[in-house]
């Protein structure tokens, strides 16, 4: 099963012709195709329509590339000013599935960005976040593939890397992955913490999950409330930033701890209340899904 | 948001007695209405001929935090004379970092000798730094992950000098900038790198890493934790370097190397 992302998902790329956006739309249809899946369709960008890009059609427009590719998903590496822009124009065609990659939209863009999304039919993960992977099937995003194996975790987390160190602590400990959600640091994202684990724990391969969170806002404390009255799932938990100075952003837009909220004290108790598996240590994720999973 | 009871400690405020402070949402598509700034203004106690002056005060403020791509604004103390006017005495704004591409007169305004020098100067590199009071200094990919270092270096018993962010392009000019702003913080006694190299390979960090180190005679312990392809060429150029590189195999591993190195160096 696995959530978002898997061998049915046909990718354009907004960007394709760009240098990260070439980079990356290979490496998502390499990663797919080692399953035997047809991932990436063709890309879109605008003036760039008709011709082809190493070896996919280019597109002016997302409504041009949906109806020419019967695309399910876009993955957004358009540049910040336009971002914003490009997700609309993504939700307007009706693309189910948009995942934005691009780092540094003006928050009010994406404020008003959201407010057109969240009524349309369109899922938006992201902006400012790696992606989404089901390990064994297709990835959207800029992960390391092979750093992945198939099977049972699902992760959602805030911060790329941390995923990629969770993941890694899975894998080398013979633990596989369902689907790993990237939803981004920034302050204002399409899927939360909440929308992620209810996916996760509505899907079948999903026998457990690993909940990534940092400092700032209150997502996670809502997710800890969701999680003890929803999720009968094992939950795994750490929060990054245990030991940042408050008043300062810290690296992701999101990460602040501001007027004394969003630290990771609160978060900790807050999930450590709601019984999930809170680890201190950034190193321990692994070790204490093994445990929890009884394969310690 | 406004309140009477403001002044200091609004937090304070907003906690023990939230009826205190008065909300009203805003719309995107639509922005502040002026029955809403009606409503806040008669919450806060204003006479009825003090009430549209204050609703046009509220407006400009909203209009100007639209316009300038604020994050915040805060006026504080909103006073009314003795002949009834109203009057700002106070302002804090803070601006969105992501929006200055379109606000050129804005990032002139900045005043570097208001910021640490070491944060300015990562700044023009692109370097995603904030100093911290700790003796271990930290170079790592991703923020999420820089944080979590910060963090497994207290686990260890130690404290980090700072938060950094090399990015994802943590090439050997990149790695050379972030060496010679961690080095010029006086209380650094050891230097933790955790790179996870998702795309990057590890033998071409760790030359990157060998040469920076080189060039800059970096003379302090160097921890590293590179996660990759190619960690076996990674780890024999950094043994082979005659530098005094440390390896950790894990994070936690090589948390504790640098809290050793960094006690040791005292």
């Amino acid at each position: 099963m696995a959530v978002l992302v898997d061998q049915n998902t046909r990718l354009i790329v907004q960007g394709i012709t760009g240098r990260e956006g070439t980079f990356h739309a290979k490496g998502c249809a390499e990663y797919a195709k080692q399953f035997g899946n047809d991932l990436v369709v063709g890309g879109v960008t605008p003036g760039k329509g008709g011709t082809t890009h190493e070896g996919w059609p280019v597109f002016n427009t997302v409504e041009e590339a949906v109806k020419e590719t019967g695309a399910n998903a876009t993955m957004i590496f358009v540049p910040p000013p336009f971002a914003a822009d490009g997700i609309l124009e993504a939700a307007g065609a009706g693309v189910p599935l948009i995942v934005c990659i691009t780092e540094g939209i003006p928050t009010l863009d994406m404020v008003k960005a959201w407010e057109i999304v969240k009524r349309s039919k369109s899922r938006l993960i992201g902006p400012n976040c790696p992606g989404v992977i089901s390990p064994g099937k297709a990835k959207i995003g800029i992960m390391p593939g092979r750093i992945h194996k198939e099977g049972s975790v699902g992760i959602v987390s805030k911060s790329g890397t941390l995923t990629y160190e969770a993941v890694y602590q899975l894998t080398t400990r013979g633990i596989g992955q369902s689907t790993a959600i990237g939803i981004g640091g920034d302050p204002i994202i399409g899927t939360t913490h909440i929308d992620a684990l209810k996916l996760l724990n509505e899907d079948p391969q999903t026998e457990a999950i690993i909940m990534i969170g940092e400092i700032g806002g209150s997502a996670e404390e809502a997710a800890a409330e969701y999680i003890k009255a929803n999720v009968k799932k094992p939950v795994v938990g750490f929060i990054a930033g245990q030991t940042a100075p408050p008043g300062r952003r810290m690296g992701h837009a999101g990460a602040i701890i501001s007027g004394g909220e969003g630290t990771a004290a609160s978060k900790m108790a807050a999930m450590s209340a709601a019984g999930i598996h809170v680890v201190k240590s950034p190193a321990e994720m692994g070790e204490m899904m093994a445990k929890v999973l009884g394969k310690a | 948001m406004a309140s009477q009871a403001g002044g200091m400690e609004i937090e304070q405020v907003a906690h023990d007695t939230p009826e205190k402070i008065y909300k009203e949402y805003v719309e995107p598509a639509t922005g502040l209405q002026p029955w809403q700034a009606r409503q806040l203004a008669f919450k806060l106690g204003l006479d009825a001929k003090q009430i549209n002056p204050a609703v046009a005060f509220m407006m400009g403020l909203y209009k100007a935090f639209i316009e300038t791509d604020s994050t915040l604004m805060e006026i504080n103390p909103f006073i009314t004379t003795k002949d009834g006017d109203l009057l700002a005495l106070d302002c804090k704004i803070n601006f969105d970092d992501n929006a200055m591409f379109r606000h050129k007169d804005l990032k002139e305004l900045r005043d570097l000798s208001e910021e640490d020098p070491l944060e300015v100067e990562a700044s023009k590199f692109a370097l995603n730094y904030i100093k911290l009071d700790g003796s271990i200094a930290c170079m790592v990919n991703g923020a999420g992950l820089a944080m979590a270092t910060m963090d497994i270096i207290q686990y260890a018993g130690g404290q980090a000098a700072n938060f950094l962010d090399v990015g994802g392009g943590a090439n050997q000019e990149q790695i050379e900038n972030a060496f010679a702003i961690l080095l010029s913080d006086p209380n650094v006694k050891a230097i933790f790198i955790n790179i996870f190299g998702g795309i990057l390979r590890v033998d071409v960090l760790a030359t990157a890493v060998v040469a920076a180190a080189k060039k800059l005679n970096v003379q302090i312990p160097i921890i590293l934790r590179l996660e990759g392809t190619n960690v076996e060429e990674g780890r024999k150029i950094l043994k082979e370097s005659g530098l005094k590189f440390e390896v950790g195999a894990t994070m936690k591993e090589a948390a504790d190397l640098a809290v050793a190195a960094a006690k040791g160096g005292k």
